[in-house]
């Protein structure tokens, strides 16, 4: 958004500009899921006609990281997967958001082994921890009106300049 | 499909190439590809990495690379009582989760030697198939949804949904619930909940066959998987298959009727076998077997008399929790058992169950201890994706993810 | 009863000079046999037409913890004509810690034995390709060890950066 970055000072028509787009933003969320194990089951569940998740913007489950601008990782992640996940994490374009679905992804579950990620805020900035063993898809839809509202609050200039990640990317794979 | 030769391209074309440094003739025309289908892939089921040789489209070689989902169960379950390891049993194949409750408690009441009443067994009968119906109806969903046939999907779901509301009631979890306990199941059979199964299994044959119309004749999905990934009746017994991907082959193998356990002896099913092996009877096989589990449910429904659901055997079973806050035995029985476990005697055991993806198995090995000295999980979905290598190759790319599907791994059982 | 009195007289008939220990628990038959003997008679279990066990269950092993024979590599086998399960076990030690591979008898072993050396650390010989399966490459421990502990040594996987 070029005008706004010009605008430096809080006035009416950058905040007007800031609710317009947070309101854009927040009601077109597309997550990307990342359907590892078990909670990915009533992620697809929260996809079904019952609990419908289109109805709150989410209209396509894109899987290319490239489309998306929220990152729901469902599963237990290992420390061979978390690679992946980092690399699909970097993918996406700014801004983004991620909600760290079940019991699993928030501290490492009920598996305190020795190849279970405890916990991915490890490795990623979280933003919504939903808990549950699996979260039941109401659940999980709570926890997308909790981004919705984080959305909403953000502003133009949070955004701006930010810091490219280092992508890791391997020449000769 | 013939390969081009650098006469039968357009000398434009070649030119165009040959001046770009990096690639030298031999290189643009004749070499193939190595592609990774990697773990985050809409159409693996779970993660599944796949690294594929092409040559141009055409599959050459293909190495499955499995281990993205290993949580180590079977370390865990030799630090556990025998109790405390249900919950996990449900993550394994998490799509029926209550049919590994089941193979597990089969397994330690084996290894312990205890009986189970009559009605905790039709009980356990009835949700271990209202499993595989759950698991076929995504597994059939899915599969058309790979294949293309993106509404099938959200039918099949609207039918789980139903039999999640059944669990709901009867086990108080929609999904991972740990129902069964050792000596029984948790709690009595609702009459709500039994009116809602009666009610389920009514409508399951109209809902699809409806499902069916859109898929039986569809000309598109008949030509995409007729004769793909055809594997034949040795071949087939050779790679271990078990369940609805052999009974696709030809040969009638079924654990219900070969070394019958519950009451399966008593029920009156037929196994449905096809002989082609390929995709389509793979699909087949799995439509029939929701129907004849439909048929079980109903019989078991009618077989179903009033009585215990828990084995009387204080040292070994958790009694009911309104005991355990009122009476003094229940409350030392129940710490007893909680914190130092069951005592099977010295020991192995191997048990197998008809899972819904093939059979699903626990080998046990006790000290007397209260917790196994070892379990191993046979999970056939890691058997399955051993033989994909043979079943994928000669084929096209978008072929490999209509075998995929109709094999229907499941990775949490596959990692374990 | 009869067919594991079958089985134990063919298996006596056919290879003299291998020893055999019958036990039986809750129901179900094991031998446990010497580990040069393992390829022939699973050969022969396979192949002779009364018995015919086709289906190869599982391959695992157990670890005792003792100072001698310190594992013991388990195979299940199933026979569909006559609906019987045979459970093989054959002792293997530590410092010579190899057995043959009966991967050309049943091709669904070529995998349970990769997860059995990435979990043990029990090498097959003549195996097709005998590597980890579960870890990755780069691990140096053996997990079902009873001496590797449950939560993991630190270090020994690594993590990408926040």
């Amino acid at each position: 958004m070029g005008l706004e970055a010009k605008l430096n000072s809080d006035g009416f028509l950058t905040t007007q500009l800031d609710a317009v787009v947070a309101w854009a933003r927040k009601n077109s969320v597309y997550p990307m899921p990342m359907g590892i194990s078990c909670c990915a089951i009533e992620m697809m569940a929260s996809a079904d006609p019952k609990y419908d998740i289109a109805r709150f913007g989410s209209e396509v489950m894109r899987f290319t990281p490239r489309q998306c601008d929220l990152m729901i990782v469902a599963g237990t992640v290992t420390y061979k997967m978390s690679h992946v996940v980092r690399k699909i994490y970097d993918q996406m374009p700014d801004p983004k958001w991620v909600i760290a679905m079940g019991a699993c992804t928030s501290t490492g579950g009920m598996y305190r082994s020795y190849s279970v990620v405890q916990g991915i805020d490890q490795f990623l900035p979280v933003d919504v921890y939903v808990a549950g063993c699996p979260p039941r898809p109401d659940n999980l839809l709570n926890a997308l009106i909790q981004i919705q509202n984080k959305i909403g609050r953000t502003r133009a200039r949070d955004f701006q300049n930010l810091k490219l990640p280092e992508l890791n990317v391997i020449q000769n794979n | 499909m013939d390969r081009l030769t650098k006469d039968d391209v357009h000398p434009k074309i070649l030119q165009k190439l040959l001046e770009d440094s990096d690639i030298t003739i031999e290189d643009a025309l004749e070499n193939e590809m190595i592609l990774n289908m990697g773990p985050q892939h809409p159409a693996t089921h779970g993660v599944l990495r796949l690294l594929l040789r092409l040559d141009g489209e055409t599959v050459i070689g293909c190495v499955p690379d499995v281990g993205y989902l290993h949580r180590g169960y079977e370390k865990m379950a030799e630090n556990m009582s025998y109790y405390e390891y249900i919950p996990h049993t449900d993550r394994l194949d998490y799509i029926s989760p209550l049919s590994n409750n089941v193979a597990w408690v089969l397994a330690v009441e084996k290894l312990a030697g205890i009986e189970v009443p009559v009605r905790a067994q039709y009980i356990r009968m009835i949700v271990a198939e209202l499993a595989r119906i759950a698991s076929h109806l995504v597994a059939i969903g899915s599969f058309a949804m790979d294949v293309g046939a993106l509404t099938v999907f959200l039918w099949t779901l609207r039918e789980r949904e139903k039999i999640m509301d059944i669990w709901d009631i009867l086990c108080g979890a929609r999904f991972t619930n740990s129902y069964t306990r050792i000596g029984g199941v948790a709690n009595d059979a609702q009459p709500e909940a039994l009116a809602l199964v009666k009610r389920f299994i009514d409508e399951i044959d109209a809902n699809l066959s409806e499902c069916e119309s859109l898929l039986n004749t569809n000309r598109i999905f008949i030509e995409r998987l007729d004769g793909v990934g055809i594997i034949s009746k040795e071949d087939a017994l050779s790679y271990g298959y078990t369940g609805p991907n052999l009974r696709a082959s030809g040969v009638e193998f079924d654990l219900r009727r070969a070394t019958p356990y519950l009451q399966y002896d008593k029920i009156d099913f037929r196994i449905p076998v096809f002989t082609e092996g390929d995709c389509l009877a793979r699909y087949f096989v799995r439509a029939d077997e929701v129907r004849e589990s439909a048929k079980i449910v109903k019989q078991c429904l009618q077989l179903m008399s009033p009585g215990e659901i828990k084995a009387n055997l204080p040292k070994s079973v958790l009694p009911q929790k309104a005991e355990v806050y009122s009476k003094m035995e229940e409350l030392i029985h129940d710490f007893m058992i909680v914190n130092f476990g069951i005592n099977p005697p010295v020991g192995e055991v191997y048990h197998a169950i008809e899972g819904s993806k093939g059979e699903l198995g626990f080998y046990l090995v006790s000290k007397g201890e209260g917790h196994p000295w070892k379990c191993k999980i046979r999970s056939p979905s890691f058997i399955h994706i051993q033989s994909l290598p043979h079943l994928v190759k000669g084929h096209m790319v978008s072929d490999v993810v209509a075998i995929i599907g109709s094999i229907d791994p499941i990775m949490g059982e596959a990692d374990k | 009863m009869e067919l594991k009195e079958l089985i134990s007289q063919k298996l006596q008939a056919n290879f003299p000079e291998a020893e055999f220990e019958f036990s039986e628990f809750r129901n179900e038959l094991s031998i446990k046999i010497n580990k040069k003997f393992v390829n022939p008679i699973c050969k022969f279990l396979k192949e002779d037409p009364e018995l015919e066990f086709l289906l190869c269950e599982d391959v695992t092993a157990i670890d005792w913890a003792k100072r001698e024979n310190r594992f013991t590599v388990v195979y299940h086998i199933f026979s569909l004509k006559l609906n019987f399960r045979l459970v093989l076990k054959a002792d293997v030690d530590e410092s010579d810690c190899a057995i043959d591979t009966v991967s050309s008898v049943w091709k669904t072993s070529n995998w349970q034995e990769r997860e059995t050396y990435d979990m043990y650390g029990i090498k097959f010989k003549n195996h097709p390709d005998l590597r980890r399966i579960y870890m990755p490459e780069e691990f140096e421990y053996h997990p079902l060890r009873k001496d590797f502990p449950l939560l993991g040594i630190p270090g020994s996987l690594p993590l990408p950066k926040k």
